[in-house]
């Protein structure tokens, strides 16, 4: 465990965290943000500079941003004057301790298992665009088609006018 | 301690963290973003089993990153405008509305 990877784990612990406890939904995004570039420091670190970089571009570049239109369009940036946190909020924050502890358990029993090879593995951009062309190649397409339906079906989705037949009254 | 443990631990307390954040926040924006936390815990953990794994040259890790990360957009393009059109009919985001919503 090297200094570098306490103070990255520190950064996205503490970005992440706050992204999840703080009032402000746009403070809620700053925080998503730094805990992000944490984590994509982390995959820099570990080699995969390729992930690390895409990371930076999709989350940081197109989810944050997305995320913030929409606190913006719904006009909820102001901090509410109600609880932010549901009422069965303690039950909720139980169960992911208790997820934590049997992940914890078995990552701590099963260490004696675990691969552990030191040397960082090479990695160019030319291996991954091989491997996404070839052995890849029907996942690629996938994704391809599932991403338009997704751009298609979002689009439907907010562009769907109040005003339509499925308006509610109000 | 294997520096892997080390970061098994941290993709497990990242993930925990999501977890209580979309188990425990009212907006829904905020339960969005909760997923997307745990999402990013689960691609730690493939980055850093391909990192350490035995054969690092199969990049199958590297991969499921890429691929995860392409869903987790597209999933969060569709969550937000599902959360837009919910919130055009009942004006909210809350997950817990304190009045009955009108109809």
């Amino acid at each position: 465990m090297t200094l570098v990877f306490l103070i990255l784990a520190a950064i996205t612990i503490l970005g992440l965290g706050a992204a999840m406890s703080l009032r402000n939904p746009v403070h809620c995004v700053v925080g998503l943000t730094i805990g992000f570039l944490g984590l994509a420091a982390l995959y820099l670190q570990l080699g995969a500079q390729f992930v690390g970089l895409t990371q930076v571009l999709v989350y940081v570049g197109a989810v944050a941003i997305l995320i913030i239109f929409a606190i913006m369009m719904m006009r909820s940036s102001e901090s509410p004057e109600q609880q932010p946190y549901s009422r069965s909020w303690r039950v909720g924050v139980a169960i992911a301790f208790a997820v934590y502890c049997v992940l914890g358990w078995a990552v701590h029993f099963g260490a004696h298992t675990l691969p552990t090879q030191a040397a960082t593995p090479e990695l160019s951009v030319q291996q991954i665009g091989d491997a996404l062309l070839h052995r890849f190649v029907l996942p690629l397409e996938i994704i391809a088609v599932l991403l338009t339906a997704a751009l298609i079906g979002a689009g439907v989705l907010a562009l769907q006018d109040p005003a339509g037949e499925v308006r509610g009254p109000r | 301690m294997t520096p892997l443990t080390s970061y098994l631990l941290l993709s497990a307390f990242l993930f925990s963290i999501g977890l209580a954040g979309a188990l425990s926040r009212r907006s829904s924006i905020m339960v969005l973003i909760g997923i997307e936390i745990m999402l990013n815990a689960a691609n730690l953990n493939f980055i850093a089993f391909w990192r350490f794994g035995p054969a690092p040259t199969a990049l199958t890790g590297v991969m499921f990153t890429i691929f995860s990360i392409a869903v987790a957009a597209a999933e969060a393009a569709v969550g937000l405008s599902i959360i837009l059109a919910v919130y055009r009919r009942t004006r909210s985001t809350d997950l817990e509305p304190t009045e009955a919503p009108h109809r």
